[in-house]
Protein backbone atom coordinates (compact mmCIF):
# COMPACT_ATOMS: atom_id res chain seq x y z
CA UNK A 1 0.00 0.00 0.00
CA UNK A 2 2.76 2.37 0.96
CA UNK A 3 4.63 1.56 -2.26
CA UNK A 4 1.53 2.17 -4.33
CA UNK A 5 1.08 5.54 -2.67
CA UNK A 6 4.70 6.47 -3.40
CA UNK A 7 4.44 5.45 -7.04
CA UNK A 8 1.17 7.33 -7.53
CA UNK A 9 2.95 10.28 -5.94
CA UNK A 10 5.49 10.30 -8.79
CA UNK A 11 2.78 10.54 -11.43
CA UNK A 12 0.80 13.05 -9.39
CA UNK A 13 3.93 15.20 -9.15
CA UNK A 14 4.33 15.24 -12.93
CA UNK A 15 0.64 16.03 -13.39
CA UNK A 16 0.70 18.85 -10.86
CA UNK A 17 3.92 20.23 -12.35
CA UNK A 18 2.51 20.27 -15.88
CA UNK A 19 -0.81 21.82 -14.82
CA UNK A 20 0.76 24.49 -12.65
CA UNK A 21 3.38 25.16 -15.32
CA UNK A 22 0.96 25.87 -18.15
CA UNK A 23 -1.41 27.83 -15.90
CA UNK A 24 1.45 30.05 -14.74
CA UNK A 25 2.53 30.63 -18.33
CA UNK A 26 -1.04 31.47 -19.29
CA UNK A 27 -1.13 33.86 -16.36
CA UNK A 28 2.02 35.48 -17.68
CA UNK A 29 0.44 35.94 -21.10
CA UNK A 30 -2.66 37.55 -19.57
CA UNK A 31 -0.56 39.81 -17.34
CA UNK A 32 1.56 40.89 -20.33
CA UNK A 33 -1.63 41.57 -22.29
CA UNK A 34 -3.12 43.71 -19.51
CA UNK A 35 0.06 45.74 -19.23
CA UNK A 36 -0.17 46.36 -22.99
CA UNK A 37 -3.86 47.34 -22.63
CA UNK A 38 -5.10 44.16 -24.31
CA UNK A 39 -7.54 41.45 -23.22
CA UNK A 40 -5.18 38.56 -23.72
CA UNK A 41 -5.80 34.85 -24.28
CA UNK A 42 -7.66 32.58 -21.86
CA UNK A 43 -5.52 31.20 -19.04
CA UNK A 44 -5.57 27.67 -20.51
CA UNK A 45 -4.23 28.87 -23.87
CA UNK A 46 -0.88 27.09 -23.42
CA UNK A 47 -2.69 23.78 -22.90
CA UNK A 48 -4.56 24.30 -26.18
CA UNK A 49 -1.28 25.08 -27.94
CA UNK A 50 0.29 21.91 -26.55
CA UNK A 51 -2.71 19.73 -27.49
CA UNK A 52 -2.73 21.20 -30.97
CA UNK A 53 0.97 20.58 -31.46
CA UNK A 54 0.67 17.00 -30.20
CA UNK A 55 -2.21 16.38 -32.63
CA UNK A 56 -0.28 17.49 -35.70
CA UNK A 57 -0.35 14.76 -38.31
CA UNK A 58 3.13 15.11 -39.74
CA UNK A 59 6.44 15.52 -37.97
CA UNK A 60 9.59 15.79 -40.00
CA UNK A 61 13.07 15.52 -38.60
CA UNK A 62 16.52 15.84 -40.08
CA UNK A 63 18.11 12.92 -38.30
CA UNK A 64 18.37 10.96 -35.09
CA UNK A 65 19.79 13.74 -32.94
CA UNK A 66 16.96 16.12 -33.76
CA UNK A 67 14.60 13.35 -32.80
CA UNK A 68 16.42 12.92 -29.48
CA UNK A 69 16.78 16.61 -28.59
CA UNK A 70 13.22 17.18 -27.30
CA UNK A 71 13.32 13.77 -25.63
CA UNK A 72 16.49 14.80 -23.76
CA UNK A 73 14.78 18.01 -22.80
CA UNK A 74 11.69 16.34 -21.33
CA UNK A 75 13.79 13.64 -19.63
CA UNK A 76 15.91 16.29 -17.93
CA UNK A 77 12.82 18.22 -16.83
CA UNK A 78 11.16 15.19 -15.29
CA UNK A 79 14.41 14.04 -13.68
CA UNK A 80 14.97 17.49 -12.18
CA UNK A 81 11.44 17.48 -10.86
CA UNK A 82 11.81 14.00 -9.40
CA UNK A 83 14.80 14.99 -7.27
CA UNK A 84 13.15 18.07 -5.76
CA UNK A 85 10.95 17.38 -2.73
CA UNK A 86 7.68 19.14 -3.53
CA UNK A 87 6.36 19.36 0.02
CA UNK A 88 8.27 19.87 3.24
CA UNK A 89 6.91 17.13 5.48
CA UNK A 90 5.17 13.82 5.14
CA UNK A 91 6.30 11.20 2.65
CA UNK A 92 3.78 12.09 -0.08
CA UNK A 93 5.44 14.03 -2.95
CA UNK A 94 8.95 13.48 -1.63
CA UNK A 95 9.94 11.48 -4.73
CA UNK A 96 13.65 10.64 -5.04
CA UNK A 97 15.20 13.38 -2.91
CA UNK A 98 18.28 12.18 -1.06
CA UNK A 99 21.24 13.53 0.89
CA UNK A 100 23.28 15.68 -1.47
CA UNK A 101 20.51 16.26 -3.97
CA UNK A 102 21.49 19.91 -4.31
CA UNK A 103 24.82 18.93 -5.92
CA UNK A 104 23.02 16.51 -8.22
CA UNK A 105 20.50 19.18 -9.24
CA UNK A 106 23.30 21.57 -10.19
CA UNK A 107 24.38 19.02 -12.79
CA UNK A 108 21.04 17.75 -14.04
CA UNK A 109 19.49 21.19 -14.53
CA UNK A 110 21.68 21.99 -17.55
CA UNK A 111 21.30 18.54 -19.09
CA UNK A 112 18.10 19.40 -20.93
CA UNK A 113 19.60 22.47 -22.55
CA UNK A 114 22.66 20.51 -23.63
CA UNK A 115 20.43 17.88 -25.23
CA UNK A 116 18.46 20.63 -26.93
CA UNK A 117 21.71 22.12 -28.20
CA UNK A 118 22.72 18.80 -29.76
CA UNK A 119 19.27 18.40 -31.32
CA UNK A 120 19.19 21.92 -32.68
CA UNK A 121 22.72 21.54 -34.01
CA UNK A 122 21.70 18.75 -36.34
CA UNK A 123 18.93 20.72 -38.03
CA UNK A 124 21.56 22.71 -39.94
CA UNK A 125 19.57 25.90 -39.54
CA UNK A 126 21.95 28.84 -38.99
CA UNK A 127 19.47 30.51 -36.65
CA UNK A 128 19.51 27.41 -34.46
CA UNK A 129 23.29 27.38 -34.32
CA UNK A 130 23.45 31.05 -33.33
CA UNK A 131 20.71 30.53 -30.74
CA UNK A 132 22.51 27.54 -29.26
CA UNK A 133 25.81 29.40 -28.96
CA UNK A 134 24.03 32.31 -27.30
CA UNK A 135 22.09 30.03 -24.97
CA UNK A 136 25.16 28.10 -23.84
CA UNK A 137 27.07 31.35 -23.30
CA UNK A 138 24.22 32.58 -21.16
CA UNK A 139 24.33 29.38 -19.09
CA UNK A 140 28.02 30.09 -18.41
CA UNK A 141 26.91 33.53 -17.24
CA UNK A 142 24.12 32.66 -14.83
CA UNK A 143 25.53 29.42 -13.43
CA UNK A 144 28.19 31.33 -11.49
CA UNK A 145 25.87 33.47 -9.32
CA UNK A 146 23.56 30.47 -8.98
CA UNK A 147 26.33 28.24 -7.67
CA UNK A 148 27.58 31.03 -5.37
CA UNK A 149 24.09 31.47 -3.90
CA UNK A 150 23.70 27.73 -3.38
CA UNK A 151 27.18 27.52 -1.83
CA UNK A 152 26.26 30.23 0.65
CA UNK A 153 23.19 28.24 1.69
CA UNK A 154 25.13 24.97 1.86
CA UNK A 155 27.83 26.55 4.04
CA UNK A 156 25.27 28.21 6.28
CA UNK A 157 23.24 25.07 6.86
CA UNK A 158 26.23 22.69 6.68
CA UNK A 159 24.31 20.33 4.45
CA UNK A 160 23.70 19.58 0.79
CA UNK A 161 20.27 18.12 1.41
CA UNK A 162 17.27 20.15 0.33
CA UNK A 163 15.28 18.46 3.06
CA UNK A 164 17.53 19.65 5.85
CA UNK A 165 17.68 23.16 4.39
CA UNK A 166 13.88 23.20 4.42
CA UNK A 167 13.72 21.79 7.93
CA UNK A 168 16.09 24.48 9.18
CA UNK A 169 13.74 27.25 7.99
CA UNK A 170 11.01 26.43 10.48
CA UNK A 171 9.57 29.92 11.02
CA UNK A 172 9.08 32.93 8.75
CA UNK A 173 12.01 34.67 10.44
CA UNK A 174 14.16 31.66 9.60
CA UNK A 175 13.52 31.74 5.85
CA UNK A 176 16.72 32.11 3.89
CA UNK A 177 15.31 35.15 2.09
CA UNK A 178 15.54 36.99 5.45
CA UNK A 179 18.50 35.14 6.95
CA UNK A 180 20.70 35.52 3.89
CA UNK A 181 19.15 38.17 1.59
CA UNK A 182 22.34 38.56 -0.44
CA UNK A 183 22.21 34.92 -1.50
CA UNK A 184 18.56 35.41 -2.44
CA UNK A 185 19.38 38.38 -4.65
CA UNK A 186 22.18 36.50 -6.40
CA UNK A 187 19.95 33.44 -6.78
CA UNK A 188 16.97 35.33 -8.14
CA UNK A 189 19.08 37.16 -10.72
CA UNK A 190 20.40 33.79 -11.87
CA UNK A 191 16.77 32.66 -11.96
CA UNK A 192 15.96 35.53 -14.35
CA UNK A 193 18.56 34.09 -16.69
CA UNK A 194 17.17 30.56 -16.32
CA UNK A 195 13.61 31.56 -17.25
CA UNK A 196 14.82 33.10 -20.54
CA UNK A 197 12.34 35.95 -20.25
CA UNK A 198 13.41 39.46 -21.18
CA UNK A 199 15.96 40.95 -20.56
CA UNK A 200 17.72 37.60 -20.95
CA UNK A 201 15.83 36.14 -23.92
CA UNK A 202 18.52 36.66 -26.52
CA UNK A 203 18.86 32.90 -27.33
CA UNK A 204 15.21 32.75 -28.41
CA UNK A 205 14.74 36.26 -29.82
CA UNK A 206 11.94 35.67 -32.36
CA UNK A 207 12.35 38.92 -34.29
CA UNK A 208 16.05 38.38 -34.70
CA UNK A 209 16.73 34.64 -34.80
CA UNK A 210 13.36 33.17 -35.85
CA UNK A 211 12.95 31.77 -32.30
CA UNK A 212 16.51 30.41 -32.14
CA UNK A 213 17.21 26.76 -31.24
CA UNK A 214 13.65 25.45 -31.82
CA UNK A 215 13.32 27.20 -35.19
CA UNK A 216 13.43 23.92 -37.11
CA UNK A 217 11.24 22.00 -34.64
CA UNK A 218 7.57 21.77 -35.48
CA UNK A 219 4.53 19.72 -34.60
CA UNK A 220 5.06 17.07 -31.97
CA UNK A 221 8.68 18.06 -31.34
CA UNK A 222 7.66 21.59 -30.41
CA UNK A 223 4.80 20.17 -28.35
CA UNK A 224 7.25 18.01 -26.43
CA UNK A 225 9.48 21.02 -25.81
CA UNK A 226 6.57 23.11 -24.57
CA UNK A 227 5.48 20.28 -22.25
CA UNK A 228 9.02 20.05 -20.98
CA UNK A 229 9.12 23.81 -20.46
CA UNK A 230 5.96 23.74 -18.34
CA UNK A 231 7.32 20.97 -16.13
CA UNK A 232 10.73 22.59 -15.81
CA UNK A 233 9.22 25.96 -14.86
CA UNK A 234 7.45 24.30 -11.95
CA UNK A 235 10.58 22.39 -10.95
CA UNK A 236 12.69 25.56 -10.84
CA UNK A 237 10.05 27.47 -8.87
CA UNK A 238 9.71 24.62 -6.37
CA UNK A 239 13.49 24.51 -5.95
CA UNK A 240 13.61 28.23 -5.19
CA UNK A 241 10.63 28.01 -2.82
CA UNK A 242 12.40 25.18 -1.00
CA UNK A 243 15.67 27.03 -0.85
CA UNK A 244 14.59 30.53 0.10
CA UNK A 245 10.95 30.52 1.21
CA UNK A 246 11.09 27.59 3.61
CA UNK A 247 9.31 25.07 1.41
CA UNK A 248 5.59 24.42 1.71
CA UNK A 249 3.57 22.02 3.81
CA UNK A 250 0.64 21.77 1.37
CA UNK A 251 0.07 22.38 -2.32
CA UNK A 252 -1.87 25.61 -1.85
CA UNK A 253 0.95 27.16 0.13
CA UNK A 254 3.38 26.01 -2.55
CA UNK A 255 1.26 27.63 -5.29
CA UNK A 256 1.08 30.97 -3.48
CA UNK A 257 4.82 31.04 -2.79
CA UNK A 258 5.71 29.88 -6.31
CA UNK A 259 3.43 32.49 -7.86
CA UNK A 260 5.02 35.20 -5.73
CA UNK A 261 8.45 34.11 -6.95
CA UNK A 262 7.26 33.76 -10.55
CA UNK A 263 5.99 37.34 -10.56
CA UNK A 264 9.56 38.63 -10.18
CA UNK A 265 10.88 37.47 -13.61
CA UNK A 266 7.50 38.14 -15.25
CA UNK A 267 7.22 41.74 -14.08
CA UNK A 268 10.87 42.46 -14.79
CA UNK A 269 10.39 40.85 -18.19
CA UNK A 270 7.40 43.00 -19.11
CA UNK A 271 9.13 46.31 -18.52
CA UNK A 272 12.62 45.64 -19.84
CA UNK A 273 14.11 45.41 -23.32
CA UNK A 274 16.58 42.72 -24.35
CA UNK A 275 20.25 42.45 -23.38
CA UNK A 276 22.75 41.49 -26.04
CA UNK A 277 24.69 38.29 -25.31
CA UNK A 278 27.88 39.94 -24.12
CA UNK A 279 25.94 42.47 -22.06
CA UNK A 280 24.03 39.65 -20.37
CA UNK A 281 27.19 37.69 -19.58
CA UNK A 282 29.02 40.77 -18.32
CA UNK A 283 26.01 41.60 -16.17
CA UNK A 284 25.92 38.09 -14.70
CA UNK A 285 29.64 38.07 -14.05
CA UNK A 286 29.58 41.49 -12.43
CA UNK A 287 26.69 42.33 -10.08
CA UNK A 288 25.17 38.99 -9.06
CA UNK A 289 28.61 37.44 -8.79
CA UNK A 290 29.81 40.21 -6.47
CA UNK A 291 26.62 39.86 -4.43
CA UNK A 292 27.08 36.08 -4.33
CA UNK A 293 30.66 36.39 -3.07
CA UNK A 294 29.49 38.90 -0.46
CA UNK A 295 26.80 36.45 0.65
CA UNK A 296 29.42 33.74 1.18
CA UNK A 297 31.60 36.19 3.16
CA UNK A 298 28.54 37.16 5.18
CA UNK A 299 27.81 33.52 5.93
CA UNK A 300 31.40 32.85 6.99
CA UNK A 301 31.42 35.97 9.15
CA UNK A 302 28.06 35.11 10.70
CA UNK A 303 29.14 31.68 11.78
CA UNK B 1 -11.09 14.07 -39.86
CA UNK B 2 -12.14 10.67 -38.58
CA UNK B 3 -15.85 10.05 -38.19
CA UNK B 4 -17.08 6.89 -36.49
CA UNK B 5 -19.95 4.69 -37.61
CA UNK B 6 -22.55 6.78 -35.77
CA UNK B 7 -21.55 9.69 -38.01
CA UNK B 8 -20.40 11.76 -35.06
CA UNK B 9 -16.96 12.87 -33.98
CA UNK B 10 -15.18 10.93 -31.28
CA UNK B 11 -14.39 12.74 -28.05
CA UNK B 12 -10.67 12.80 -28.88
CA UNK B 13 -11.44 14.38 -32.23
CA UNK B 14 -13.59 16.97 -30.48
CA UNK B 15 -10.71 17.92 -28.18
CA UNK B 16 -8.23 18.01 -31.07
CA UNK B 17 -10.59 20.10 -33.16
CA UNK B 18 -11.21 22.53 -30.31
CA UNK B 19 -7.48 22.92 -29.74
CA UNK B 20 -6.75 23.33 -33.45
CA UNK B 21 -9.25 26.10 -33.98
CA UNK B 22 -8.40 28.00 -30.81
CA UNK B 23 -4.67 27.91 -31.25
CA UNK B 24 -3.60 29.29 -34.63
CA UNK B 25 0.08 30.02 -35.05
CA UNK B 26 0.41 32.43 -37.93
CA UNK B 27 3.31 32.81 -40.31
CA UNK B 28 2.68 36.17 -41.92
CA UNK B 29 4.34 36.16 -45.31
CA UNK B 30 4.48 39.90 -45.81
CA UNK B 31 4.71 40.10 -49.58
CA UNK B 32 2.76 43.17 -50.63
CA UNK B 33 1.43 46.22 -48.87
CA UNK B 34 -0.89 44.04 -46.74
CA UNK B 35 1.84 43.39 -44.19
CA UNK B 36 1.14 46.82 -42.73
CA UNK B 37 -2.24 45.59 -41.47
CA UNK B 38 -0.71 42.77 -39.43
CA UNK B 39 0.87 44.83 -36.59
CA UNK B 40 -2.41 46.57 -35.64
CA UNK B 41 -4.19 43.21 -35.79
CA UNK B 42 -1.72 41.65 -33.37
CA UNK B 43 -1.19 44.56 -30.97
CA UNK B 44 -3.28 46.44 -28.42
CA UNK B 45 -6.00 47.92 -30.56
CA UNK B 46 -7.41 44.72 -32.09
CA UNK B 47 -5.59 42.08 -30.01
CA UNK B 48 -5.77 38.90 -32.09
CA UNK B 49 -4.17 36.94 -29.22
CA UNK B 50 -7.53 36.69 -27.44
CA UNK B 51 -8.55 34.20 -30.17
CA UNK B 52 -5.32 32.27 -29.72
CA UNK B 53 -3.82 33.80 -32.86
CA UNK B 54 -0.10 34.27 -32.31
CA UNK B 55 2.65 35.12 -34.76
CA UNK B 56 5.43 32.62 -35.29
CA UNK B 57 8.73 33.23 -36.97
CA UNK B 58 9.31 29.93 -38.77
CA UNK B 59 7.15 27.77 -41.06
CA UNK B 60 7.88 24.64 -39.03
CA UNK B 61 5.99 25.96 -36.04
CA UNK B 62 3.16 27.66 -37.93
CA UNK B 63 -0.37 26.47 -38.77
CA UNK B 64 -1.63 29.33 -40.89
CA UNK B 65 0.20 30.86 -43.82
CA UNK B 66 -1.05 34.38 -44.25
CA UNK B 67 -0.27 35.72 -47.72
CA UNK B 68 -0.67 39.44 -47.53
CA UNK B 69 -0.94 40.76 -51.04
CA UNK B 70 0.35 40.23 -54.55
CA UNK B 71 2.86 37.50 -55.32
CA UNK B 72 5.47 38.06 -57.94
CA UNK B 73 6.72 34.93 -59.69
CA UNK B 74 9.94 35.20 -57.75
CA UNK B 75 8.22 35.27 -54.35
CA UNK B 76 5.77 32.53 -55.38
CA UNK B 77 8.68 30.13 -55.44
CA UNK B 78 9.61 31.01 -51.85
CA UNK B 79 6.00 30.85 -50.73
CA UNK B 80 5.61 27.35 -52.16
CA UNK B 81 8.74 26.23 -50.36
CA UNK B 82 7.53 27.82 -47.13
CA UNK B 83 4.12 26.21 -47.46
CA UNK B 84 5.59 22.77 -48.02
CA UNK B 85 7.76 23.09 -44.92
CA UNK B 86 4.74 23.59 -42.66
CA UNK B 87 3.40 20.62 -40.72
CA UNK B 88 -0.05 19.17 -41.41
CA UNK B 89 -2.78 20.24 -40.81
CA UNK B 90 -1.99 23.64 -42.28
CA UNK B 91 -4.15 26.41 -43.62
CA UNK B 92 -3.68 29.26 -46.07
CA UNK B 93 -5.39 32.62 -45.86
CA UNK B 94 -5.32 34.79 -48.97
CA UNK B 95 -5.34 38.39 -47.95
CA UNK B 96 -6.48 41.26 -50.15
CA UNK B 97 -7.79 41.47 -53.70
CA UNK B 98 -4.42 40.61 -55.23
CA UNK B 99 -4.61 36.99 -54.10
CA UNK B 100 -8.14 36.61 -55.47
CA UNK B 101 -7.92 37.99 -59.00
CA UNK B 102 -4.74 40.01 -59.20
CA UNK B 103 -6.35 43.20 -57.92
CA UNK B 104 -4.60 46.29 -59.22
CA UNK B 105 -1.88 44.05 -60.66
CA UNK B 106 -4.35 42.27 -62.95
CA UNK B 107 -2.34 43.10 -66.10
CA UNK B 108 1.13 42.89 -64.58
CA UNK B 109 3.65 40.75 -66.45
CA UNK B 110 5.36 39.21 -63.42
CA UNK B 111 2.73 38.65 -60.74
CA UNK B 112 0.38 35.71 -60.45
CA UNK B 113 -3.31 36.49 -60.57
CA UNK B 114 -5.21 33.66 -58.88
CA UNK B 115 -3.42 32.21 -55.87
CA UNK B 116 -5.75 29.21 -55.69
CA UNK B 117 -4.16 27.69 -58.78
CA UNK B 118 -0.77 27.38 -57.09
CA UNK B 119 -1.68 26.42 -53.52
CA UNK B 120 -4.97 25.59 -51.81
CA UNK B 121 -6.48 28.64 -50.13
CA UNK B 122 -8.92 28.01 -47.29
CA UNK B 123 -10.15 31.54 -46.66
CA UNK B 124 -9.98 34.69 -48.75
CA UNK B 125 -10.23 38.11 -47.15
CA UNK B 126 -11.15 40.68 -49.76
CA UNK B 127 -10.45 44.38 -49.72
CA UNK B 128 -7.63 46.62 -50.76
CA UNK B 129 -6.49 46.72 -48.00
CA UNK B 130 -8.68 44.71 -45.62
CA UNK B 131 -8.92 46.44 -42.24
CA UNK B 132 -7.89 44.56 -39.09
CA UNK B 133 -11.58 43.92 -38.35
CA UNK B 134 -11.97 41.98 -41.59
CA UNK B 135 -8.68 40.16 -40.96
CA UNK B 136 -10.04 38.97 -37.61
CA UNK B 137 -13.38 38.04 -39.21
CA UNK B 138 -11.42 36.02 -41.76
CA UNK B 139 -9.72 34.14 -38.94
CA UNK B 140 -13.12 33.52 -37.31
CA UNK B 141 -14.32 32.13 -40.65
CA UNK B 142 -11.29 29.83 -40.69
CA UNK B 143 -12.15 28.69 -37.15
CA UNK B 144 -15.70 27.88 -38.30
CA UNK B 145 -14.34 25.92 -41.25
CA UNK B 146 -12.01 23.95 -39.00
CA UNK B 147 -14.93 23.27 -36.66
CA UNK B 148 -16.98 21.93 -39.56
CA UNK B 149 -14.01 19.92 -40.83
CA UNK B 150 -14.00 21.80 -44.13
CA UNK B 151 -10.58 23.45 -43.89
CA UNK B 152 -8.86 20.61 -45.71
CA UNK B 153 -6.81 22.46 -48.30
CA UNK B 154 -3.68 20.61 -47.15
CA UNK B 155 -5.32 17.30 -48.10
CA UNK B 156 -6.30 18.68 -51.50
CA UNK B 157 -2.71 19.75 -52.03
CA UNK B 158 -1.43 16.25 -51.28
CA UNK B 159 -4.06 14.60 -53.50
CA UNK B 160 -3.71 16.98 -56.45
CA UNK B 161 0.00 17.61 -56.14
CA UNK B 162 0.64 16.93 -59.82
CA UNK B 163 -1.89 19.54 -60.92
CA UNK B 164 -0.49 22.14 -58.53
CA UNK B 165 3.10 21.32 -59.56
CA UNK B 166 2.24 21.67 -63.23
CA UNK B 167 0.66 25.07 -62.60
CA UNK B 168 3.63 26.18 -60.51
CA UNK B 169 6.15 25.07 -63.11
CA UNK B 170 4.18 26.83 -65.83
CA UNK B 171 4.93 30.25 -64.32
CA UNK B 172 8.24 29.56 -62.58
CA UNK B 173 10.65 29.10 -65.45
CA UNK B 174 13.81 28.38 -63.44
CA UNK B 175 12.46 25.62 -61.25
CA UNK B 176 15.58 24.54 -59.39
CA UNK B 177 14.33 23.86 -55.88
CA UNK B 178 16.88 22.31 -53.49
CA UNK B 179 16.14 18.92 -51.96
CA UNK B 180 14.31 19.11 -48.66
CA UNK B 181 11.95 16.81 -46.90
CA UNK B 182 8.52 18.08 -45.95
Amino acid sequence: METLKTISGYFATIGVAFTVGFLFMGFRRILTARVQNRVGPPIYQNLLDIIKLWSKESAINHGLMQHMGPAFSITASVTTLMFIPVLRDGNWFQNFSFEGDLIFLLYIMVFGQLGMALGAGQTGNPNSAIGVSRGLSQIVGYEIPFVLALTALMVYHETTSLHEIMAAQDSIGGWNIFVNPLAFVAGIIAFLGMTHYTPFDVPFAPAELASGPPSEFGGKYLGMMMTSGSIFAFAKLTLFVNLFLGGASNLLELLVKALALYLIPVIIGIVTPRFRTEQAILFFWKWPTIIGILSILWVVWMR
Amino acid sequence: MEINDKDTLTIVEHIKNFARRHSLFVLAYGTGCGAIEIPPTMTSRYDAERFGIVGRATPRQADVLLITGYLSVKTLKRVIRTYEQMQDPKYVIGFGSCTINGGMYWDSYNTIKVLDQYMPVDVYINGCMPRPESVISGFIKLQQLIKAGKADGWKKYQENLDWYRANQKKVIKNWNMPDYNW
